[in-house]
Formats: structure tokens, C-alpha cells, sequence
């Protein structure tokens, strides 16, 4: 068989027959997302950037496993931020309690890890076998009572204020990689080779790691499996699907990649608390931007979250600057000012649904089609 | 004679106070192809939910090759080699035509060991695909979702997906409804290929009397959920509770 005739056996969606114009300008963007985020310690040199390209990293992994779950297999669930908190958490107290080494670091990164996909097992046999609503209630009732216990049990959790800690040598910013001559860290194309840089690449590499393999499995025949669950549950069971046991298992595989990228997100932010794991405002953002990028396209994951993420962070900075240069100008200064940009992001929210109804990913692949 | 491969044993499900099938006994042999006939209402789709798992009964077993299967799963049963094509398609509308037939394949044979690698990669089961669509005469639209279809080909298709499990026990729920003249023979050849081969069982839930009196090799008749005659074509039509069940009401079927 020729690799032609290989390819024309691959349709998983009708979208993804064959490529289409929208699809290659998708894949560009996609591969310019990749080599920004791959050398961005050396193409953005301020902290800020920095910062938000880890975030990228992050919720692409988030973004990408929760699109596992509603996009492919048409579970939805609110308890994604839970899963990420555990992995968070159980780095967060291995560094804060046991030490900044590897050792504590694996053991309490590996502790979260396996006590998500443990709850996940639970959660899924129970009550995976129900109606969609009452499982999306279940979820939603576990990581409420997750988060109430994040803030009370304050010894373990620090509660509200979270807990600081110290990362392994390595990621510390006095760390040299290399030295010069002169004892300090050497710089490549002017960047320092010091511990900031080996923790971006650690965020960066893993969080790889974990996309290339959920996006393996919406390839592999698991995931049109998946697919035909999300289509049409009874007669996959019908035609000899475990429905139950299958839509267990891609909830514990989305359960371990947020929880993989909680470890990630603990690491980075040497800081662990509610507000950056647990909070309902991240189950939305996550929400969000599967539904903008596209959900069931697995790379619409990178598009909504950069999308959402540079709204979220460089909206305000874009908008002080129209408010000033049209201070001259009646009311409009007025609506441009930083503290309205949950107006315009949610203008922009109602443009993109409006232009994209399958996300941005899921509907440039469809452009085109006839050429 | 050869062991029944397929038995019900007083059968019943009750909705609240009625029942839709009602204490029906009998057994199916390989080899052999039962037509199953009633007016709407009668309990053949019920009776067929009830063997292929859709539904749990309220009263009877149900065995296979003389296993007890009354508590199993549908895909239990889909793995235990009952395979149903639907009255309502039932397809997966999103998905390629070929991806349809392919997933029933792979349920069938099984992915092996190398459960990661692409899907396009397993071209054994892709080409046992094709070989169904074939069949089937759906080679040509296989690129197309399932949704794109003509309603004709849409039941072809839902015959493909059960030839596609290579079940021991065949059944069909009105397999050509809502289809042309033109269409229609290609199921039933299809139909007579599979009886051909001596050692499927076939259950087959039809109207058009042309197609009973073709195919059959004996009549189930349900009545209100109940099993009133059961026999050799000629015998059951000529009897006189048949002939007042079918002349006693209008017929549901013109087409044929």
C-alpha cells in the first residue's frame, strides 16, 4: 500500500479528510506558537514574558487533556482544576516539607499524581455510568469539597495564603549553568545560562512531552473509539465497546496529564495556593479556551490558550495605551480604560464564537475544502 | 438436529403494568432463518432490545450456545457473537463511512499489544473494512460522514456495521424500511448470502410478505406480546389467528 492510500485511511473526522487552505494556515501558526514558546527565553528577555509563555506551556497540557474529556469523548466534567491542584499540591509539599531536592520533589510530584488518577478511578466507575448532567454535578461537588479542604486544612495546605517553598538547585535564579571567566553565568546570544533558563526548558520539555502523547491518542484507535462514544454511546456498546470502562480510563489519563501539569505550573511558580490551582476562575479559562480554540481538534488547545492568555495578559497594557492617545476624545478614553478589559475580552469572546462556531481550530480546517 | 445457538425462556418485560413481551419461549438453530412478524406494537423490537441487551427483563433467561447471557452487558453480548443492526439507523453520523465499519471491525479483532500507534497504522483492519464496504456497495462514499448519506445507503451501512462484527447470530430489524426497489435487493441478496452459509443463525423482523416468503425457512409470530404462532411459512400464514391478526388490521406496509 502506498503512503497515499495509507493517508486516505485516516479520516477520523470528516474535517481532517485531507488538508485543506485553512488547515495549512492553522498548522503554520501552530508551528510559529512552537518555535516562539521553544526559544522564548532568547526572543523575549524581559520576566514578563517569560512568565507568560510558562503559562502557554501549561494550559496547553490543561487545555488539550480537558478537550480529551469534552471534545473527543463528550465528558464534561469541573473537576479538572482539582486534578491540577493535586499535582500542584503534592509537589508544593514535598519541596515545602520534605526539602528542595529531586528526591522530595519526585516523591511528592509522584504522590499527587497518583492520588488524581486514584480519585479519577473512583469517580469514574461510580459515576460515569449516569446521565451527563448528574456526572458534571458530581464533578463540580468534588472539586468544590477540594477546595474547601485546600483552605482549611492549613497545616498541610498553608489554606488561603498557600504554601512557598524553595525549588531543587537547578531552578534557582543564582544557579550557573555555565560560567565565564569572569565566575558568572556565560550568556548565550546575550541571555545568562543560569537557573531561570534550565526552569523554563523543564516547563517547556514536560509539558511537550505530555501534548505529543494525548496527541498520539486521539490518533490511535483509541481515539475513534472515543469519538464513537461521543457520537453515539449505545451502539458503540452495542457493537462490543466497554462504554463505561473506556470513558474511565480517558478520565484518568486527562486526570494525570492536569495533574502532571500542576506538578509543572508548582515548580514554576514556586508558590502554591487556591487562587493558582483550585479556583473555579481556571475551570473557566480552561472551558474557554477548548470552546475557542476548538473542541475535538486537540491543537485548538495551543490556539485558544494563546489566544486567551495574551487577552488576559496584554489587553490592559493595549488599552491604557488607546486611553491615552485618545484622551483628547469625549467617552472614549472612558471605555478604553485597564479597568474595563473584562468588557472588551468578553467582546472579543462573543466576536470569535460568532466568526468560529467550531473554535478557531475546528473551523479553519473546514475552510478551503472545496479547493 | 443441531443445539439451539440462541434461546429465550419466558421472556417478559413489563412497563409499569404492561407487558411488552410476554412469557415468550423458543430457540434458534444455526443454518436456520426466522422471520419474525406481528403489527406495530406486537413486542419484535422489544423482544429483539431484550436478546441484544438494550433492555433487562423483568421475568425469563435468555441463553446463548447455552449460557446463560440474561445479565450481561450489550457489548458482552456484541463479544459473545449476537450481533443487531438497528430499525432506527443508528450510525455514528460524524464520522467517515469507512470509520463506521472500521470501528466494528477493531471491535471484533481487537488492536493488540501497540495500542499507540496511529490509527491508519493497523491497515489489516482497515482493508477488512473496505472489504465489508464492498460488499455492501458503500466502497465509493467511504470518505463521507455517515450523516451525508442518502437514508438508503444509510441502511446499508448499518448492515455493513453487523457484518462487520462476524456475529454467530444475525439480527435484523427491518433491514430494507424506507428503502427503494432498486436497494432493497442488495440487503436481501446480502441476507441469503449469509443463510447460504449453513451456520449463522438468522432473526429477521419484516413486513413485506414477498421478501417473509422468499427467505423464510419458518414464522414467529408476536400478538401483544405474545408468542401466538410459531412454525413452516405455509403452515403459520394459513393459520386462521394469523390471517385475522394481519386481515384484521390495515396492512403497515404498502411499498412491498
Amino acid at each position: 500500500m502506498t503512503d497515499t492510500a495509507a493517508e486516505r485511511d485516516l479520516p477520523s473526522t470528516a474535517a481532517c479528510a485531507r488538508p485543506t487552505a485553512g488547515g495549512v494556515a492553522l498548522f503554520s501558526v501552530i508551528a510559529v506558537i512552537g518555535l516562539l514558546l521553544l526559544f522564548a527565553p532568547f526572543v523575549f528577555s524581559d520576566v514578563r514574558s517569560t512568565q507568560v509563555a510558562a503559562r502557554i506551556c501549561v494550559f496547553v497540557v490543561l487545555a488539550a487533556s480537558y478537550d480529551l474529556l469534552i471534545g473527543y469523548t463528550g465528558i464534561v466534567s469541573f473537576a479538572h482544576t482539582m486534578f491540577f491542584g493535586m499535582g500542584a499540591y503534592g509537589a508544593a509539599m514535598g519541596l515545602k516539607f520534605g526539602g528542595a531536592d529531586w528526591g522530595h520533589l519526585l516523591l511528592g510530584s509522584v504522590g499527587g499524581v497518583l492520588a488524581a488518577a486514584v480519585l479519577a478511578v473512583l469517580i469514574g466507575l461510580l459515576s460515569l455510568r449516569v446521565k451527563a448532567l448528574f456526572f458534571a454535578m458530581v464533578t463540580l461537588a468534588a472539586g468544590s469539597v477540594m477546595m474547601v479542604l485546600a483552605s482549611q486544612l492549613t497545616s498541610l495546605t498553608g489554606g488561603e495564603d498557600g504554601l512557598v517553598y524553595s525549588t531543587p538547585r537547578l531552578f534557582k535564579p543564582a544557579m550557573k549553568l555555565v560560567t565565564n571567566a569572569d565566575g558568572e553565568a556565560a550568556r548565550l546570544f546575550g541571555v545568562p545560562l543560569d537557573g531561570r533558563l534550565a526552569l523554563y526548558y523543564f516547563v517547556f520539555i514536560v509539558c511537550l512531552v505530555v501534548f505529543v502523547l494525548l496527541a498520539r491518542i486521539v490518533r490511535s484507535p483509541l481515539g475513534t473509539v472515543l469519538e464513537a462514544i461521543r457520537e453515539n454511546e449505545l451502539r458503540a456498546e452495542a457493537i462490543g465497546y466497554r462504554v463505561v470502562a473506556y470513558r474511565t480510563a480517558v478520565f484518568v489519563i486527562a486526570a494525570v496529564a492536569a495533574a502532571v501539569a500542576g506538578v509543572v505550573w508548582a515548580v514554576w511558580l514556586r508558590y502554591t495556593g487556591p487562587d493558582t490551582t483550585l479556583s473555579f476562575d481556571i475551570m473557566i479559562d480552561i472551558l474557554l479556551m477548548v470552546v475557542i480554540g476548538g473542541m475535538g481538534t486537540m491543537y485548538g488547545a495551543i490556539i485558544g490558550v494563546v489566544v486567551m492568555s495574551l487577552a488576559q495578559s496584554y489587553l490592559k497594557d493595549l488599552m491604557s495605551a488607546a486611553a491615552g492617545a485618545t484622551s483628547g476624545v469625549p467617552i472614549l478614553p472612558h471605555l478604553l480604560d485597564p479597568d474595563r478589559w473584562p468588557l472588551w475580552l468578553g467582546l472579543l469572546f462573543i466576536l470569535l464564537v460568532l466568526f468560529f462556531p467550531a473554535g478557531i481550530a475546528g473551523t479553519l480546517m473546514k475552510k478551503g475544502s472545496r479547493s | 438436529m443441531t443445539a439451539p445457538s440462541i434461546e429465550t425462556r419466558d421472556l417478559t418485560i413489563r412497563f409499569g403494568g404492561h407487558a411488552a413481551v410476554n412469557g415468550v419461549s423458543c430457540a434458534f438453530r444455526p443454518g436456520e432463518l426466522t422471520v419474525i412478524v406481528g403489527p406495530n406494537g406486537a413486542g419484535k423490537t422489544t423482544w429483539f432490545n431484550l436478546v441484544s441487551g438494550q433492555l433487562t427483563p423483568t421475568e425469563g433467561r435468555i441463553l446463548k450456545d447455552g449460557v446463560d447471557i440474561t445479565r450481561l452487558s450489550p457489548s458482552a453480548r456484541a463479544k459473545a457473537g449476537i450481533g443487531r443492526a438497528f430499525q432506527l439507523t443508528n450510525l455514528f453520523p460524524r464520522l467517515s463511512v469507512l470509520e463506521n465499519v472500521r470501528l466494528a471491525v477493531q471491535a471484533r479483532h481487537g488492536i493488540g499489544p501497540r495500542a499507540f500507534r496511529p490509527a491508519r497504522a493497523y491497515r489489516d483492519i482497515a482493508a477488512l473494512a473496505r472489504a465489508h464496504l464492498e460488499t455492501t456497495r458503500l466502497a465509493a462514499l467511504a470518505d463521507l460522514p455517515a450523516a451525508a448519506l442518502p437514508h438508503g445507503d444509510q441502511r446499508k451501512l448499518e448492515v455493513a456495521l453487523l457484518l462487520a462484527m462476524e456475529p454467530d447470530v444475525f439480527m435484523f430489524d427491518e433491514p430494507t424500511a424506507g428503502m427503494s426497489v432498486d436497494e432493497a435487493p442488495v440487503i436481501l441478496d446480502l441476507i441469503a448470502g449469509i443463510k447460504k452459509d449453513g451456520r449463522k443463525t438468522i432473526l429477521l423482523v419484516e413486513h413485506k410478505m414477498d421478501v417473509v416468503r422468499a427467505l423464510a425457512d419458518r414464522i414467529v409470530v408476536l400478538h401483544n406480546g405474545e408468542l401466538v404462532a410459531d412454525g413452516a411459512p405455509d403452515r403459520v400464514m394459513a393459520l386462521p389467528i394469523v390471517r385475522e391478526i394481519y386481515l384484521g388490521l390495515p396492512p403497515e406496509d404498502e411499498a412491498a
